[in-house]
This record gives structure tokens, C-alpha cells and sequence, in this order.
């Protein structure tokens, strides 16, 4: 293991990384190598840590274990301007440049050249034109930067990465905001910083372009070191099983389906939409929920599942396709509410962003859905709260001191819980449940799926996504797999098994 | 001993605890420095003193500061109600001054100007999303020139017995403006605690984006309590205009908006938005006018006197903090349970 300085030694090695967040471990023995030269992929779902890893690298996390080699030299980043010392460049996600400057202060920013603590502006265009000229972008460098596109941005940033020596690129998402044209320039001028030895982290959740650019990939799950694969003998299928943590040849774990469901054929469904999409955001879309049936809806990070969800809530709306509610077809809900008076629910995934009003009771998060429901002027008594509360709080085995105990101080199971109960106090005739088990232990999650196949029982027609194959297998008689914003496929019956799951997923485009 | 009480962090009866004791402190100060501070007297069966003073003279802050707690409760501010108070003024005593409509009209006309004023504020932070200190600084500077407009540059004078007695008459023996100030309090906590605008104002507060996701109309219910604090603010500018006999356009709720803002603060409310509380508010502008009338007994001269005010303000703001009254506890053991 000893460091040498022969070829064969990575530009970075990071080994039995560890790091965990107010007792989460995020990280847990992970590792990580980048070589000289290369283009490499660091893969995972959400959760995996693939984050922390790179705010790691760039000194904005200590770490609580492990080691980082560069050139088999041990750093200890401190902050990203350490990290930039040490020659590891970070760009992030929401790109950190600030747009009302003009390109040439962005590119140099906090290390302009000086005359007398003056900054030599004429200097200063020169050697910003040049760094943007090292990645074959000539632009005029004194405009603001906002003037420019994202793409653009983006390379900017790109360039102010690499002007300060940098050795290794770390770039998270960087494709996230670009159209496919965009991302073919982006990508040429990565494949060029290759050639000229620079070693390259990408972070993306985009399957094409990891195929199209990477010469490796490090998967992670749940803060776990997965595997370390050469990106041109690693197929597709594969690596969405390392992924999601699941062999491809894996039988199925449930049961194969009987054939009763084609009996619900013959009902209407409740929920209908045909070709309902948006630009930007979803695809044309069919998708049929009919009563007494769990809708599964599976696909990677960011393929569309979600937004499905909100376009039907009314959160955001569609511009094109239409929207049929018991068969009438009508104009797409304009707002939560109104879909809430149609009786539609929507528990939605970012549980802080969406979901809990943190400082407010517990019974006030349970009741304020239905409150709203009914509209402000006929408030449910205080009595009906407390009782409504105290029900779900024994129903659904909420753990919480009492119903006045602010939900932030709640664990997420028991948070999750309580959003839950929020929407099933509506008695929903639709409920859409976006990762309803995800981030709560294994015993929370089992009472939520038992919880969702009741619902069913109860005549619910329930739209369940979730990144976890085998609980949508467990609990759905009908799925959609998404990629890349569409609706990739629709299984039923005996076909709703992980394995078909995972081929449909990672099917290469005709 | 008194039983160890669960932690009630986010409870109302908690945060009223500080600004309490800020009064309380305040009014015990006063019984020893000041003698005659307590002093009551009844005459021709109204009761004068200084506390009734401070009360009646509270009353304007206590009215803005009701529509500022609502506002503030949605994660706004309304900095516009000084100069609502001005139109609101300008409005009634330009048509008293012409005496061609009956009172209640001029009531009315005032107040739903003020609405008018208040909705306008509602609109830019809703519609145009102009954040709320920009969207009301407009009208704070813009409605001042509004009501030199209506009052033709001039400070209308009125002797209009019904608007003077607003001001000045007396009710049950004590100043009407108390009674005033009782029934819009009781009418706000009413409409928030009765119905569920309440809860609607602390979830928008709290997380605006959950609170839309369940169906809270949080553009209708924000509109609202801009036009609700318009109202109040009109209210005020009525009792000021009346207190004086006058609309002094240029004067009238001067810097009175950021005493109101200091009394919901003072009284619990963050600027963060979420939890409210009213009586909280009520406490908050009692402590300011009780410092403002302290200090004008104590003989200091009104150009320092917001320097003692700012410093009784800042440290009950700083003791309703929990990590800072942490850190007071660290420096000085207490022993525990002593209350």
C-alpha cells in the first residue's frame, strides 16, 4: 500500500471514509480512487453519500475516519480554498458564482491581481480570457455573468476550477440545467481536460451520460462502498442493481400475481390522464388509477416520478394532454386545494420542504389539511382536534410525548406518520404517496405498507412511488416504470417483479 | 417545589412570560422612583393618573400593533401603517371639516380607505412578490404625500363633537380609547382563534410551501391580513387625529411603525413568522408607552430618551431567548427549582 510515484498510482485515493450527522451515519467505511487521466462516476441513489463524500473532498465536512491521498500524499482539506491548494476543484451543483458580477471577477474572485491593493482590471480580463480559453470558450469576459446561458455558466465555473492548478475536477450535477446540446459541448471539453491528464469526479444521476463520458464508475448505497467497475464491461442492468441494491438475476420476492386484477379492467378509473405532461418536466404521460389498486411508480432519481405527482395535485401545471376524473375529462387541477375538493391527497417526499410545519404541534400538522379542506370559518373544535389527533397518534403508533409536542422534535418515521395520518383524515378517494417510506426504520415502514394495502382494502385508489423495487412489488398489482421524464413501461399481474422492474429500467433506447 | 413542568417550547403561555415581567419590572420601578405613578383620582366620575395615561396613550400602538402581529405572523412586516394612519386622518377630518355626511359614513369611508391602503400592500407582496419591507415601504412613503393630497397640504381642524369624543370622550369612566382598544383586541382574537385563520397564518409562517401543499389559500389569507392591519391602522389614525383635534398629514403615526413592530416583537412574535401571540403584542406596546412615559416624568429630555427605551427592549428581547438565558445560567450557577 505504500505510495509510490509510479504510474500505476491513483491522482486520489480515499479509503474507510466514515462521517455521520447527529448520530445518521452518512458515510461508513466508503472509498474512492481516481486515477490520472480519466473520467470517473460516482453513482447512487439518494441518501447514498455521494454528497458528503465530495463536501468531504472539498474540506467542507471533517471527516470522522479515513483517509485522503492525493498523489499518495495524505491531505487533510480544511475548506474549499485549502482543498483548491491542494489541487482538488470542486464545482457544485447550484453553481456558488455570483451572476450580477462580470465573468472575468467570477473566474478570479478572491484572488485578483493587485497593484498598491488595487485590483489591475486590465490583468484581471487577460487571465480570466485565458482560463476560459483552456476549455475553448471565447466570450467577452466584462459582461455580467447572468447575461450568459447556464451552459455557459457552467464552463465558467468550470474555468475557475481549473485556474487554480487544479489536479483533480470534481463536478456534481453539472448537467442538471442542460439541454443535450449543451451537455455534447460540456462534454467535449471534459473529454480535452482528459486528454491533458487531468483526473475528473463526476457526480450525476443521468445513466446516458455516464455511459457516454466515464471510464469508471464507484457506486454507493446508504453510505456503503459498493463496487468499483470499469464503465465499458459494466452493463446497464447492472449497475441500476448495484444501485438500488439488487441483483438482476435475483427471483422474484413476492409471489407471482394471479391474474384477479384483470377483473378491475372492466371498472373506470378514477384518475385518468392521457398524454398530460409539461415541458421541461414530464413527458407526455398515460396513467390510469383505478379504485381499490396500488399504482406503482418506479424509476430512478429524478425520472419523472415526482412530477407526475405534482402535476396531477395541481403543484405544477401541465401544458399539454388531458386530465379525466371519473371518466369526465376536465381541466387539470389548478391548485392543491382544489384537487384536495375533488378528493385527491398528496403526501410529498421532502418531508421538511413539503410536509411538516416544524414548530407547530403535532395535532395542528394533523389537523391543518383537513381544516383547510373545510375552509377557515368553520373550525374544528379544539375538542374534535385533540380527538382526531389522539386517534391516529394510537392508530398509526405515533411515538411522541403528546399531541403538543412541536413535530420537529419527532423522528422522520414518526413524522412521516403523521403526515400521513393528515391526508388519511381527508378520507381520500385518490392518494398519492411520494417515497412514503423512506428515511424511517424497518418496523415504520412495515406498518406503512400495511397501512397502504389497507387503504386499498378500503377502496383507495393509491399512487405509490417509491426507489425501493421490492416494496412496490410487495404492495402494487399495477406499475409504471419512468426514465429520463417518461413512462418507459407498464406492468401487471405476474409481470410486477423486481427482475422486470430492473430490465425495463435499464432498457437501452431503439 | 414546584413540579418539574414538561418542556413547552412553541407553547403561547410560555412566550408571555418575559415581556410580563419586562412590565411588571417596569411598573415596580415606578413605585419606588416615582412617587405618584400609582396615584388615581376621580373626577366629575372619570378616573385621571398616570397609569390611565399611559393606557390611553398606548392605544394607537396597541391598534397597529394587532394588524402588525398578523402580518408579522405570516413572515411579512407592514411598515406602511404610520402613514395609513395619516390618510386614515386626512379622510375623516377633510369630510368632517365639509360636515355633507353623517359620522358613520365618515367612519366608514376612512376605514375602508385604509382597507383599500392595506390591500394594495396585500397585492404587491402577493401578485408582484415583492418581498413584504419593500412592498410596504412603498406605501409608507408614497401614502404620506397621499394624505398631504387629500388634506390639500393642510392641518384640518375639527370640533366635530362625535369625532372628538373618539379621542378624547369617556366610557364606564375610564378613556373610550380603552374600550376601543378592548373590542378590537377581542374581535382579532376572535377571528383568529374562533375561526382557522389562525392556524392558516402560523402554518404560512412556519412553512409556507407545506402550507399550500394542504390546501391552505395562502395568497387569499395573506391578502388579508394586509387589508386586516390597513384597517387597524386606519383605527389608530382616527383616535390620533381625534387626540389632537387635527390631521397633521405630515405628522400624524410618525415612527409609529416601528414602535408596533417592536411591541409584537417585544411581546413574542418573531419576525420569522409562525406562532403569534396578541396578548403578547398588547404587553409589548404597554411597555413602550410605560417607558415613554417614565422617561417624560423623569424630566429626560425627549432627544435621548430612546436610549434607556432601547436598552429595556433589548433585554427582553435577549431573556426570551433560550440560549441566551442558557448562557446567563452558566455564568451564574441558580439552584434549581427555587421558584
Amino acid at each position: 500500500m505504500a505510495p509510490t510515484s509510479q504510474s500505476g498510482c491513483a491522482l486520489l485515493e480515499m479509503r474507510g471514509i466514515a462521517k455521520a450527522f447527529r448520530g445518521v451515519q452518512a458515510l461508513d467505511d466508503a472509498q474512492l480512487t481516481v486515477r490520472r487521466g480519466s473520467i470517473h462516476a460516482l453513482m447512487g441513489e439518494n441518501g447514498a453519500g455521494k454528497s458528503t463524500l465530495i463536501k468531504a473532498l472539498a474540506g467542507i465536512y471533517a471527516l470522522d475516519a479515513g483517509s485522503i491521498r492525493v498523489e499518495g500524499i495524505i491531505v487533510r482539506p480544511q475548506s474549499p480554498r485549502d482543498a483548491e491548494a491542494q489541487g482538488i476543484s470542486t464545482v457544485f451543483q447550484e453553481i456558488n458564482l455570483i451572476p450580477t458580477l462580470s465573468v472575468a471577477d467570477n473566474i478570479l474572485l478572491g484572488r485578483q491581481p493587485l497593484r498598491w491593493g488595487f485590483i489591475r482590471q486590465s490583468e484581471c480580463h487577460r487571465r480570466a480570457e485565458a482560463a476560459l480559453k483552456r476549455i475553448g470558450l471565447s466570450i467577452d469576459v466584462r459582461k455580467a455573468l447572468n447575461q450568459y446561458s447556464l451552459a455557459v455558466q457552467q464552463l465558467v465555473a468550470i474555468a475557475r476550477a481549473l485556474d487554480v492548478d487544479a489536479r483533480l475536477l470534481v463536478l456534481d450535477e453539472p448537467t442538471s440545467s442542460l439541454d443535450e446540446r449543451e451537455v455534447a459541448s460540456l462534454f467535449e471539453v471534459l473529454r480535452e481536460l482528459k486528454r491533458r491528464g487531468l483526473g475528473i469526479l463526476l457526480v450525476t444521476h443521468f445513466l446516458d451520460q455516464v455511459y457516454a463520458i466515464s471510464d469508471t464508475i464507484t457506486v454507493l448505497r446508504n453510505g456503503r462502498w459498493v463496487g468499483e467497475f470499469e464503465t465499458a464491461s459494466f452493463p446497464r442492468a447492472h449497475l441500476v442493481g448495484a444501485m438500488l441494491g439488487r441483483e438482476i438475476h435475483d427471483t422474484p420476492s413476492a409471489a407471482p400475481k394471479t391474474a384477479v386484477e384483470t377483473a378491475g379492467e372492466a371498472k373506470p378509473p378514477l384518475l385518468e390522464l392521457r398524454g398530460l405532461g409539461k415541458a421541461g418536466m414530464l413527458r407526455a404521460m398515460d396513467l390510469r388509477l383505478r379504485a381499490g389498486e396500488v399504482h406503482g411508480l418506479a424509476g430512478l432519481l429524478g425520472s419523472g416520478r415526482t412530477e407526475t405527482a405534482h402535476l396531477i395535485f395541481g403543484v405544477a401545471h401541465p401544458d399539454s394532454g388531458a386530465l379525466l376524473w371519473r371518466g369526465v375529462e376536465r381541466s387539470p387541477f389548478g391548485s392543491p386545494r382544489e384537487a384536495m375538493r375533488h378528493g385527491l391527497a398528496f403526501c410529498s417526499e421532502d418531508r421538511k420542504a413539503e410536509g411538516i410545519l416544524p414548530r407547530l404541534s403535532v395535532r395542528e400538522n394533523l389537523v391543518l389539511a383537513m381544516q383547510a379542506n373545510r375552509g377557515g370559518l368553520r373550525l374544528i373544535s379544539r375538542k374534535e382536534q385533540a380527538a382526531l389527533a389522539d386517534h391516529y397518534i394510537q392508530a398509526l403508533k405515533i411515538k411522541t410525548p403528546s399531541a403538543e409536542t412541536p413535530i420537529q422534535n419527532l423522528s422522520g418515521g414518526n413524522q412521516q406518520k403523521v403526515l400521513l395520518a393528515r391526508w388519511l383524515s381527508l378520507s381520500p378517494q385518490v392518494i398519492l404517496l411520494d417515497e412514503p417510506t423512506r428515511g424511517i426504520d424497518v418496523g415504520a415502514k412495515a406498518e406503512v405498507e400495511k397501512l397502504i394495502r389497507s387503504l386499498r382494502d378500503q377502496g383507495m385508489a393509491v399512487l405509490l412511488i417509491s426507489s425501493d423495487l421490492e416494496e412496490i412489488v410487495r404492495t402494487c398489482e399495477r406499475l409504471s416504470v419512468m426514465r429520463d421524464r417518461r413512462k418507459i413501461a407498464e406492468l401487471s399481474g405476474a409481470e410486477v417483479q423486481v427482475s422486470s422492474i430492473l430490465r425495463a429500467m435499464s432498457r437501452h433506447d431503439e | 417545589m414546584s413540579k418539574p413542568s414538561p418542556i413547552r417550547s412553541g407553547s403561547r403561555a410560555g412566550s408571555l412570560l418575559w415581556p410580563a415581567i419586562g412590565l411588571v419590572a417596569l411598573l415596580a420601578g415606578n413605585l419606588v422612583f416615582s412617587p405618584g405613578f400609582f396615584h388615581l383620582e376621580i373626577r366629575d366620575g372619570h378616573v385621571y393618573g398616570t397609569l390611565i395615561d399611559i393606557l390611553n396613550q398606548g392605544t394607537r400602538v396597541m391598534l397597529l400593533s394587532l394588524g402588525m402581529t398578523l402580518v408579522i405572523a405570516t413572515g411579512g412586516v407592514d411598515l406602511s401603517v404610520g402613514s395609513v394612519m395619516a390618510v386614515a386622518g386626512a379622510v375623516a377630518a377633510s369630510m368632517v371639516v365639509r360636515g355633507s355626511a353623517p359620522f358613520g359614513v365618515v367612519i366608514a369611508a376612512s376605514l375602508a380607505v385604509s382597507a383599500l391602503a392595506g390591500l394594495l400592500n396585500g397585492c404587491l407582496v402577493v401578485y408582484a412578490r415583492i418581498q413584504p419591507i419593500v412592498a410596504t415601504l412603498i406605501l409608507m412613503v408614497a401614502g404620506r404625500g397621499a394624505a398631504m393630497l387629500v388634506a390639500d397640504g393642510q392641518i384640518l381642524t375639527f370640533e366635530h363633537p362625535g369625532f372628538v369624543f373618539l379621542g378624547n370622550g369617556h366610557f364606564l369612566g375610564m378613556p373610550f380609547t380603552l374600550t376601543l382598544a378592548a373590542l378590537a383586541l377581542g374581535a382579532t382574537a376572535w377571528a383568529t382563534r374562533r375561526t382557522a385563520l389562525g392556524l392558516f397564518l402560523e402554518s404560512i409562517g412556519d412553512n409556507e410551501r407545506a402550507a399550500r401543499f394542504c390546501g391552505v389559500e395562502t395568497s387569499r389569507v395573506k391578502l388579508f391580513v394586509y387589508a386586516f392591519s390597513g384597517v387597524c391602522a386606519g383605527l389608530a389614525g382616527l383616535v390620533a387625529a381625534s387626540n389632537i383635534k387635527a390631521a397633521d398629514s405630515s405628522r400624524a403615526g410618525e415612527m409609529l411603525e416601528l414602535d408596533a413592530i417592536l411591541a409584537v416583537v417585544v411581546g413574542g412574535t418573531t419576525l420569522t413568522g409562525g406562532r403569534f401571540s396578541l396578548i403578547g403584542s398588547m404587553l409589548g406596546a404597554l411597555i413602550i408607552q410605560t417607558l415613554t412615559t417614565t422617561l417624560y416624568n423623569w424630566g429626560l429630555p425627549p432627544a435621548v430618551a430612546p436610549v434607556p427605551k432601547a436598552i429595556v427592549i433589548l433585554s427582553v428581547c435577549l431573556m426570551q431567548s433560550p440560549q441566551f438565558r442558557e448562557r446567563l445560567s452558566f455564568a451564574r450557577p441558580q439552584p434549581k427549582g427555587s421558584a
